[in-house]
Formats: structure tokens, sequence, C-alpha cells
């Protein structure tokens, strides 16, 4: 039996509906949408541009505003980059925080090495970045503020709106790298004053392999250096033949969102808060990372402490979810965005996400508290912490034999 | 990560967990790792005072699979060895009997560190030189 899926902030399950919207675009309308002479690419331009539509008015866009690429990666690199080398000549300070996913941080370091300089805010004990310090950040010098939706790791919300109206007020570019929220809270550029959004659409029951940049058309007219050479699609943006199989999968996914996002959303922060109740109720000594005031509806992240993530994930190997202790990844290292938050690495490593999706059931949110709970319970028996800290002894205060 | 069947094992069915009195002078414990570090190993041994054999050993670990599976080893090979015996254990053999992988083998070099933490502190509770003991070593 294939384990349950509660790994939802990785990638989720496409939709039927969605495939069986790609299906044609596979076989009969195999069409280049750039193609202008003949019906095959006039079908295809109909459907990227029925798609373009979809996803606009999911986020309060207009449709000439949005930009496909290859997925979110793309997006974030060529939002910010391509914003570093338009606006060089205005300033080169590019702000961004802790938190952000690899594709922002690492294409901040790249741009650190051609001569901008970036300000990587911390981020308060909840998660979030605080507004005073982004404020003081901002100078003349400054022409992109890059700050995530919500967080990849503990789902935690930035104050978006507040963010994009200060980068208006002081003339700075706003981008939000804002994969984990499209499509599961409501999130709108124009009342939010964001000029740069980046989306992907397999983490909204999509296709991997396809995603797209809003990109800002009026107040103010955004423009971007390509970071692709060719025959300059998507307004010279994004060179290459569009993908209209994903891209048609994209636009359905985000009209399957608009139509059913508040019901879901109901459903799955109500899934969440009985898988939370349920390990408060059975196990002491467990702890939720980041804040659960601003938190996407889908996002659990706890520390189960004095037990080992990499364990812990081993007794429940029926159940598909994350740790944030990276004994599981090549680098050995417990997760950065834990460790932002102000967590000592002890706790980082007794880390769990749990992220749930639209194809997951109350009946499977009851079979894996159950399990966690056990298995919790018999690490807890082996763990030398937890029977010391039973014991009465601080653990803070213990000489440890570092290796 | 795929795990071997023996780690599985001793994962699922840890031998030897379990706590003795530290006071005992025929109770040598080590305690190794840091909760930083993700693996905490506590390992104690029981030594008949009269045959010099370790009777008993006892783990709790915190820390992966493999941490797990190492400590839980130990304690299974350190039963009816001398207190000699137990110190010739070497982590190359807890990584060949557990299969480990080389990202892991920091977990074997734990046990063994264990084995000799737990050795030392029972000679020292029977009157030995910590300095002799660890220039011994």
């Amino acid at each position: 039996m294939k384990p349950i899926y509660f790994d939802n902030h990785s990638t989720t399950q496409l939709d039927p509906r969605v495939l069986q919207a790609m299906l044609p675009y596979f076989t009969d309308l195999f069409g280049n949408s750039a193609s202008r002479n003949h019906a095959y690419g006039w079908e295809a331009e109909e459907a990227v541009e029925k798609s373009r539509g979809q996803i606009a008015s999911l986020i309060g866009a207009n449709s000439k505003e949005i930009v496909f690429t290859s997925g979110a990666t793309e997006s974030n690199n060529l939002a910010i980059k391509g914003v570093a080398e338009m606006y060089a000549e205005k300033g080169n300070h590019i702000i961004t925080s802790a938190t952000e996913h690899k594709a922002v941080l690492d294409t901040c370091k790249h741009l650190e090495k051609k001569g901008c300089r970036v300000t990587y805010l911390p981020v308060m004990g909840d998660g979030r970045i605080d507004m005073e310090m982004l404020q003081n950040a901002i100078t003349d010098k400054t022409i992109l503020i890059s700050i995530m939706y919500a967080n990849n790791e503990i789902g935690v919300l930035q104050p978006i709106a507040e963010i994009g109206k200060l980068a208006k007020e002081r003339g700075v570019l706003f981008h939000s790298d804002a994969v984990q929220a499209v499509g599961k809270v409501a999130v709108n550029v124009i009342s939010e004053n964001i000029d740069l959004l980046s989306i992907t659409a397999h983490k909204m029951y999509g296709p991997k392999g396809v995603g797209a940049l809003y990109v800002r058309r009026k107040g103010p007219r955004v423009q971007l250096t390509a970071q692709l050479d060719g025959g300059g699609h998507e307004r010279g943006m994004r060179s290459g033949t569009l993908n209209v199989p994903g891209i048609v999968g994209l636009g359905e996914a985000c009209a399957i969102a608009k139509a059913e996002m508040a019901e879901e959303s109901k459903k799955l922060s109500g899934m969440r808060d009985r898988l939370r109740a349920k390990f408060e109720a059975a196990l002491d000594e467990v702890f939720i990372n980041g804040s659960m005031e601003h938190r996407l509806p889908h996002n659990l992240n706890m520390s189960f402490a004095y037990v080992e993530g990499e364990s812990l994930l081993m007794g429940i190997n029926d159940i598909a979810v994350s740790s944030g202790s990276a004994c599981t990844s090549a680098t050995l290292e417990p997760s950065y965005v834990l460790k932002a938050l102000g967590l000592g690495d002890d706790m980082a490593h007794t880390s769990i996400r749990f992220g749930l999706g639209r194809f997951n059931t109350d009946a499977e949110v009851d079979y894996v508290a159950d399990k966690v709970i056990s298995v919790v319970k018999k690490l807890r028996e082996l763990s030398p912490l937890y029977e010391m800290v039973k014991e009465g002894i601080d653990l803070s205060k213990v000489q440890w034999t570092a290796h | 990560m795929a795990y071997s069947d023996k780690v599985l094992d001793h994962y699922n069915h840890p031998r030897n967990v379990g706590s003795m009195d530290k006071s005992d002078s025929a109770v040598g414990t080590g305690m190794v790792g840091a909760p930083e570090c993700g693996d905490v190993m506590k390992l104690q041994i029981k030594v008949n005072p009269l045959t010099g054999i370790i009777d008993d050993a006892k783990f709790k670990t915190f820390g992966c699979g493999s941490a797990i599976a190492s400590s839980s080893l130990a304690t299974e090979w350190l039963k009816g060895k001398t207190v000699d015996e137990a110190l010739a254990i070497k982590n190359t053999d807890i990584v060949n009997e557990l299969a480990l992988p080389p990202v892991k083998i920091h977990c074997s070099v734990l046990a063994e560190d264990a084995i000799k933490a737990a050795i030392t502190d029972y000679k020292v509770k029977q009157g030995a030189d910590v300095a002799a003991l660890a220039q011994a070593h």
C-alpha cells in the first residue's frame, strides 16, 4: 500500500479535472501557439489565452500581465535577476528575508557576486518579518523587495499588504514568491500592491514543469531583462515555445481553486486543527513552529521534543511527510527556516511538517494522529533526553560531548 | 533513504532498552553526543565483580534509526564479554554488521565512544586512575 500523502507543500496530486482539460493538447490540439498562419496555432493560442485569463482572475490581475515559465524557480530567477539588471542604473540593493525558498536566496547570492547588495531580513519568533526593520532597511539604492507570501515549511503568511503599501510609498518594486499561497488563500495583486508574483502549477493540483510570473503593467509598468534569449515570446520576457498542455493545466487548476478555495480552506483548516488537537491531547512537550494566526490553512509544523525527526519518519513510513531535521538530506544541517525562528538545533531536529491537501480525508487525519502519537511515545521510551527531563534535569545545563 | 534489514530490525525491536542505577558501583554509564547534533546515546554496563564479565547492558538513544540500531547492537555484543574484550569492539564492526551507508558512519563512531565511556566510568568507580585510562585508550 502506498503511504498516506501529507506532504502537499512539496507537491500535490494532479486533479483529474485538470488532467481532462490537458489531454486534448497532447494529441489533436498539438499546435504551437506562436504559429500565426493556421488553425493549429490559433487553437493553441486560444487555449493559452484562456489560461492567462484564468490565472489573472484568481490573483486580481489583467491577463496581459501573466508571463508563462517552467515553474517557480524560473519565475523567481526571472523576477529578481530581471529587475536587478533592468534597474541597475537606479540602484543595486535588494531586500529579502532569511526564510525564503532557495530559489530566491540563491538567486540573491548570485547577484551579490555580480555587485548587488542584499539585505536578508531576520524573522521574528512567529516567522514573520518585522515591518519596522523592513522600513529601516530601505535606502535610495533599493530597487526590489522580495518577500514570500507563505512559507513552504511553516506555512506562515507574511504581512503582504503592509509590505506592498510600504514598497509603493517608497517607490520600490515588490516581488512575492507565492507558490504556497495561490489557490489556497485569497491573493490580490491590486489591493496588496504586488508588482511581481511567482506561481507554480504543481503546488495547486496542476502539472509539474509549468508556472507563471505576474508582471505589473500599470502603476508602475514593470520591466524585466529577459534571462533567456530566443524568439521573444511572452512580450520578450521569456523566449521559448509555450508548454501548451501544461499551461492549460495551470489555467484549469486556477479556475478550480477560484471556485472551491473558500470551502476547501475551511475544510483543510478544520482537519489541520483536529490533527493538532489530537497531538496536544495525547503528548506533552509538543510545540508548534510559527504563527498559528497568520498561517496557511493546510499547514502544521510541530516539534516533538526529545524525539529525533528522522527516527520518527522511519516509524511512520506509511505516511509521507517531511522532517526539519536534515539528517534526511545530504547537508546534515537542520532546517534554516526553523533556525531563523530562533529554534535551537535540538528542537529543529525534532520537527515534522504536515501538509494537508484536497484529496486527504478525515479518516487519514485520525490514522496519522494515532500513528504519530504511538511512535513518539515509543521513541520517548528510548530517549535519554526525555528520561532526563522527566528526572528534572535541565538539558541546557548538561555538558554534552559534541562530535 | 533505504535502511538495511538489520537496522530496521533493531529499530523495530530494540534490544536492551532501559536504565540502570548510575550510582551502583558495578554499573558503568557512558553518555555521548549532543542534542544539537541530533544524537545522544546513553549506554550502561553492569559488570559481575567476581568474573569481570559484563552481565547486563542497557541503552537509550535519541537519534536516527542507524544511531538507535548501532547502540542496540552494541548492548547485544557487550553482554557476556569481559571489559577488555568489550574495549576491542570497533565502530567498523558495527558498520559492517548493520551495513551502514557512509553518511551514517558517525552513528557507529558514537556507539564505540559510548562503550568506551561506559567502561571508563566503570573503571573509575573501581578506583582506576582517570589519567592513566585516558592514555591507555
